[in-house]
């Protein structure tokens, strides 16, 4: 119907701007206006450095946000790989050029941004192994030959990533890669293998690192050996947290984070001080927001036909679920302190980045859910 | 094709994607599930524990309340000290800080390693002291470098200050709690704090609840670094509460001075108040050595002293209360009706009584004798005689019941109870049967006795009010002084109705006072008995008696052998001076005063002293001259302070 490789679609803008996805979209909104008094508030109610700089993200990525939405899904679908690649390469960059930071080299320095590749590739995995089912067929899902190219494609950013040392991301970027290959249709007995092959690989894989990365891993498996470090991050949160009780201690009242037991609050820890200050009242609003936000990307999810946009839509919208679910895990004491941003809220150029990136390739499937991808 | 591959491809996505969903469900709840028991169930729980984040309390201690006497002297009261304290996580590094500061104030390794483990005990906001009492120069040192010692905080405070040696034992002293105090003395808990003393001996120890106060603090908000942001709120604690005591000072230092290089005690009480005059105990210690901590040296040449000048002999010092214990004896017999006072003996210088020899202090023998007389010059044959009718059984009651054998004073943990004999008492605590002659021993006051001057000067002066019972004290409080409102004019009637003695009876109900005789007669007969003894030619005190009018007294004296004289000593007249210090007898002497409407008694007591009459009762004399010049300026205040 259509010529090939064309970024032009039939609708004009007034259409598409009407096809959008209102509710995904009003939730972004007012999480964004949730980011900008949490930040505010992190400032020390102060209009300084973080919020100006967190509203302005904002607003630019939210161009990014419509953009993409307008962009066809034949466009991100032809475009997978390249954007797979490209972000690959930024990560090998970051292995030379990359700026350190407590220990950890994550970021390239692009004047305006300190990039972090290691957020793009969350997008960039899902859109490429979304690009590879959508092309081999049904039946060579489960051929051991067809297996081979998606796993490279999962363990090697992976790799790159882990080695900066930065297993949080690596575990996300891991969760999506994976959440695809089993959307896909690959058996579940494949899975056993792996999960097999890599217990059996771990002894070799740890004696290659290094001491302060075995350590690091073990703090990272064991929080106590640290007390006070993510012990201490962890009890401080569950303080912070507790104490706001139902209403919470009120805008900018939150004396956990404003007496700085709270850690990163900024960033992973901004749940924390926002259910300080708004109680329950404020937690559960902002969890209903990211539900509510997963289940309008699994419904788009169930419109389109294609299985590009298919996978792609149900993994993000996973994806994005597990980010929420990890950090609001991490904060209230469930799982170990692995660094992991709550999306839109935190603090944070690149992970902002990519998920508006990630929620504008999801409304643009819903946008073109009726124009085929070839 | 394609369409019919996408087809199924899209129902197992879907497939999967349910069982995604109905994970994701889960989690969701799982979440929710712990903003509810964190935020609601519990939120009472971690507000709790945030404000506890929040607020940080710094203690101190209140100046402890000052001892004073009767004039309102001071005797225990506070002084400025200069401390240094460092708050560990205020410095960056801390053992540079201590290098620094072992520099500066010259501070030996085992004060640092002394530091550096109570640093380590207490949490890094809690002050560490690192000394206590700095002097002027070494202050002003850390002043001067206080810009390079950061952690390190110079402290103005207040510590105690005992500026009247005299009554050394009678005060106490404070000290740091040992872990021994924290355990047994329960009110420290709420009243500990790094500066906090606590009384350790005396009076310090008995009203040290009252004395510390009430901690006061001062809360800060402070930062996740300590840092503090803000005062909340400041608590100046209370002033610990300060106590009036009975005691005259100037008795005090008249006391500690005649007892200058002697070991022994002076005991002088309020006859009818029962308040403690004087109590001295000497030699006497320096007690500010311990609020600061004594040093091993000091505290080594105080307990290793031949003369043990930490222990208060006035109250813990036990001697047998030899011929002093004879006022007793009398009243006893008289009281039981044992001994008519007409009887009269005849003293050879000894008697044979169950084969075995007992000796007068006379050697040549008294001659004839009766009672009065007998007391008089403290014939030991003519108590041999009492005794040994009375029984010991009889005498310890009269003993017990004027006082001997009991704690006199409340709450001096120092204080000893001495002993009483009697046959069940020796069954009791020696495991053997009573011996006869061990009851004549006993009637002149040797033997197994033990009694301590404080006990020996309320027996005295329980004789010398007519036989009324009263009860000691040292603290003044206006309560008790409403009870002694009457009691000028008690003693007013007292000189009326001497002998109606239906009118004394109620008088004396309205104090509670319990009568200690049957007949009134038998102390008068005591109490003129003594005035024998120290007012007329052959008394034993004759030598010590006043004769200005108002000022004459009576006394009787006494000497405890610490050994028993063999017989090969006494034929050898070996004199007491001759034997070495430890063997020699102690003195002793009691005694009322003035004789005429008596108001103080005293008792004296010289460690290895020789006779009471020679180194006792001279003392006594003095003091008590000294005690009644001060009866006018004493009675004058107690007026005042009662209206």
């Amino acid at each position: 119907m259509f010529k090939r490789g064309s970024i032009q679609s039939h609708l004009n803008l007034k259409d598409k701007i009407l096809a959008m996805d209102f509710v995904l979209l009003s939730c972004i909104i007012i999480l964004g206006l949730i980011s900008f008094f949490a930040m505010y508030s992190t400032d020390g109610g102060e209009f300084a450095y973080h919020t100006k700089s967190h509203i302005v993200r904002f607003f630019v990525f939210f161009l990014l946000f419509f953009t993409a939405s307008f962009l066809r899904t034949n466009f991100w679908y032809t475009t997978s790989i390249p954007i797979y690649i490209g972000i690959l390469i930024l990560l090998i960059l970051v292995k030379y050029f990359g700026l350190t930071s407590s220990g950890s080299q994550r970021w390239l320095d692009l004047y305006f941004l300190n990039l972090q590749p290691s957020e793009l590739m969350k997008i960039g995995l899902i859109l490429f192994l979304a690009n590879y089912y959508h092309r081999i067929s049904a039946g060579d899902v489960n051929r051991i030959r067809f297996l081979f190219k998606p796993l490279v494609a999962l363990i090697i950013p992976f790799i790159l990533v882990v080695t900066q040392p930065d297993l949080g991301t690596a575990f996300l970027i891991g969760v999506g890669g994976f959440i695809v290959i089993w959307l896909a249709g690959v058996k579940m007995k494949y899975f056993t293998y792996f999960g097999l092959i890599l217990v059996s690989l771990t002894p070799i894989a740890i004696s290659f690192l290094k001491p302060y990365q075995k350590s690091r891993i073990l703090t990272f498996l064991d929080p106590s050996r640290d007390p006070l470090g993510a012990g201490y991050q962890i009890t401080q949160s569950k303080i912070a947290i507790g104490s706001g009780g139902f209403f919470g201690k009120g805008f900018l009242n939150g004396s956990q984070s404003y007496l700085d037991y709270l850690p990163e609050k900024h960033t992973d820890f901004i749940f924390t001080l926002f259910s300080e200050e708004f109680g329950f009242f404020g937690s559960s609003t902002v969890l209903a927001l990211y539900v509510v936000m997963t289940m309008r990307i699994v419904s788009i999810g169930n419109m389109v036909r294609d299985t590009f946009s298919k996978l792609y839509c149900y993994t993000f919208a996973t994806a994005f679920f597990v980010y929420v679910a990890v950090n609001m895990g991490m904060v209230l004491g469930l799982i170990p302190i692995v660094g992991a941003p709550l999306p839109i809220l935190s603090y944070g150029g690149s992970s902002m980045m990519a998920m508006m990136l990630g929620l504008g390739i999801a409304m643009s499937c819903k946008i073109h859910k009726d124009q085929s991808i070839n | 094709m394609i369409s019919s591959t996408g087809e199924s491809k899209s129902k197992l996505i879907g497939r999967r994607m349910f069982i995604i969903s109905a994970a994701k469900a889960v989690v969701v709840f799982g979440i929710l599930g712990r903003l509810v028991s964190l935020q609601i169930n519990e939120s009472k729980k971690y507000k709790t524990l945030s404000d506890k984040n929040r607020f940080r309390e710094w203690k101190f201690s209140p100046p402890r309340g000052t001892i004073n006497d009767f004039y309102g002297k001071q005797i225990a009261s506070n002084k400025q000290v200069y401390q240094l304290h460092i708050i560990p996580e205020n410095s960056e590094n801390i053992e540079t800080l201590i290098f620094r500061l072992k520099n500066i104030l010259n501070l030996t390794d085992k004060k640092i390693f002394k530091i550096r483990r109570k640093i380590k005990s207490q949490k890094p906001w809690d002050p560490v002291v690192i000394s206590d009492n700095l002097t002027w120069s070494e202050f002003s040192r850390i002043n001067l470098f206080l810009h390079e010692l950061q952690g390190a905080e110079p402290v103005v405070s207040v510590a105690r200050l005992y500026t009247e040696p005299s009554s050394a034992h009678v005060i106490g002293y404070v000290s740091k709690a040992s872990k021994k105090d924290l355990q047994n003395k329960e009110y420290l808990k709420d009243k500990i704090t790094t500066s906090t003393r606590v009384g350790k001996t005396g009076l310090e120890s008995k009203l040290d609840l009252q004395v510390l106060g009430d901690v006061g603090y001062k809360r800060y908000e402070v930062n996740a670094y300590g840092k503090r942001i803000k005062e909340i709120s400041i608590n100046p604690g209370k002033a610990g509460k300060s106590f009036k005591t009975t005691l005259d000072q100037e008795v005090q230092d008249l006391a500690s001075n005649l007892l200058k290089d002697k070991s022994g005690s002076v005991c002088v009480m309020d006859i009818y108040k029962g308040d403690i005059v004087a109590m001295v105990s000497s030699p006497v210690f320096d007690p500010n050595q311990f609020v600061h901590g004594i040093n091993n040296e000091n505290w080594n040449k105080l307990i290793k002293h031949r003369d043990k000048p930490l222990i208060n002999k006035s109250i813990a010092g036990l001697y047998p209360p030899g011929s002093t214990i004879k006022s007793l004896a009398v009243i006893s017999a008289l009281e039981n009706d044992i001994f008519n006072p007409k009887t009269v003996i005849r003293c050879n210088g000894s008697i044979e009584l169950y084969g075995e020899k007992f000796h007068c202090w006379k050697k040549k023998g008294h001659g004839y004798m009766d009672m009065r007389e007998g007391l008089k010059q403290s014939c030991d044959v003519y108590f041999y005689e009492v005794a040994r009718k009375l029984g010991i059984d009889r005498l310890s009651e009269t003993a017990k019941k004027f006082g001997l054998g009991e704690k006199v004073l409340d709450g001096f943990i120092e204080e000893r109870t001495g002993v009483v004999p009697n046959t069940s008492w020796k069954k009791k605590f020696i495991g053997k049967n009573w011996y006869l002659g061990e009851t004549l021993h006993a009637g002149i006051g040797q033997g197994y006795w033990q009694s301590s001057p404080m006990q020996l000067c309320l027996m005295t002066a329980q004789i010398a009010n007519g036989g009324y019972k009263i009860k000691p004290r040292i603290i003044l409080n206006d309560e008790e002084n409403d009870k002694f409102s009457d009691l000028n004019q008690f003693i007013e009637d007292r000189k009326l109705f001497a002998d109606d003695v239906v009118s004394l009876y109620d008088f004396i109900s309205k104090f509670r006072y319990k009568s200690l005789f049957r007949n009134p007669e038998n102390i008068k007969f005591v109490i003129d008995a003594l005035y024998g003894a120290t007012n007329e030619p052959g008394g034993t005190s004759y030598g010590s008696r006043l004769t200005k009018k108002g000022f004459v007294f009576a006394g009787k004296t006494g000497t405890s052998q610490v050994k028993r004289f063999t017989a090969r000593q006494r034929e050898l007249e070996i004199k007491n001076e001759d034997l070495p210090y430890e063997d020699r007898d102690h003195a002793l002497f009691v005694a009322f005063a003035p004789y005429k409407d008596p108001r103080y008694a005293i008792s004296v007591v010289i460690e290895h002293g020789g006779s009471g009459s020679k180194s006792a009762a001279p003392i006594a004399k003095k003091v008590i001259k000294k005690v009644l010049e001060r009866h006018p300026l004493r009675e004058s205040q107690s007026n005042g302070e009662i209206v």
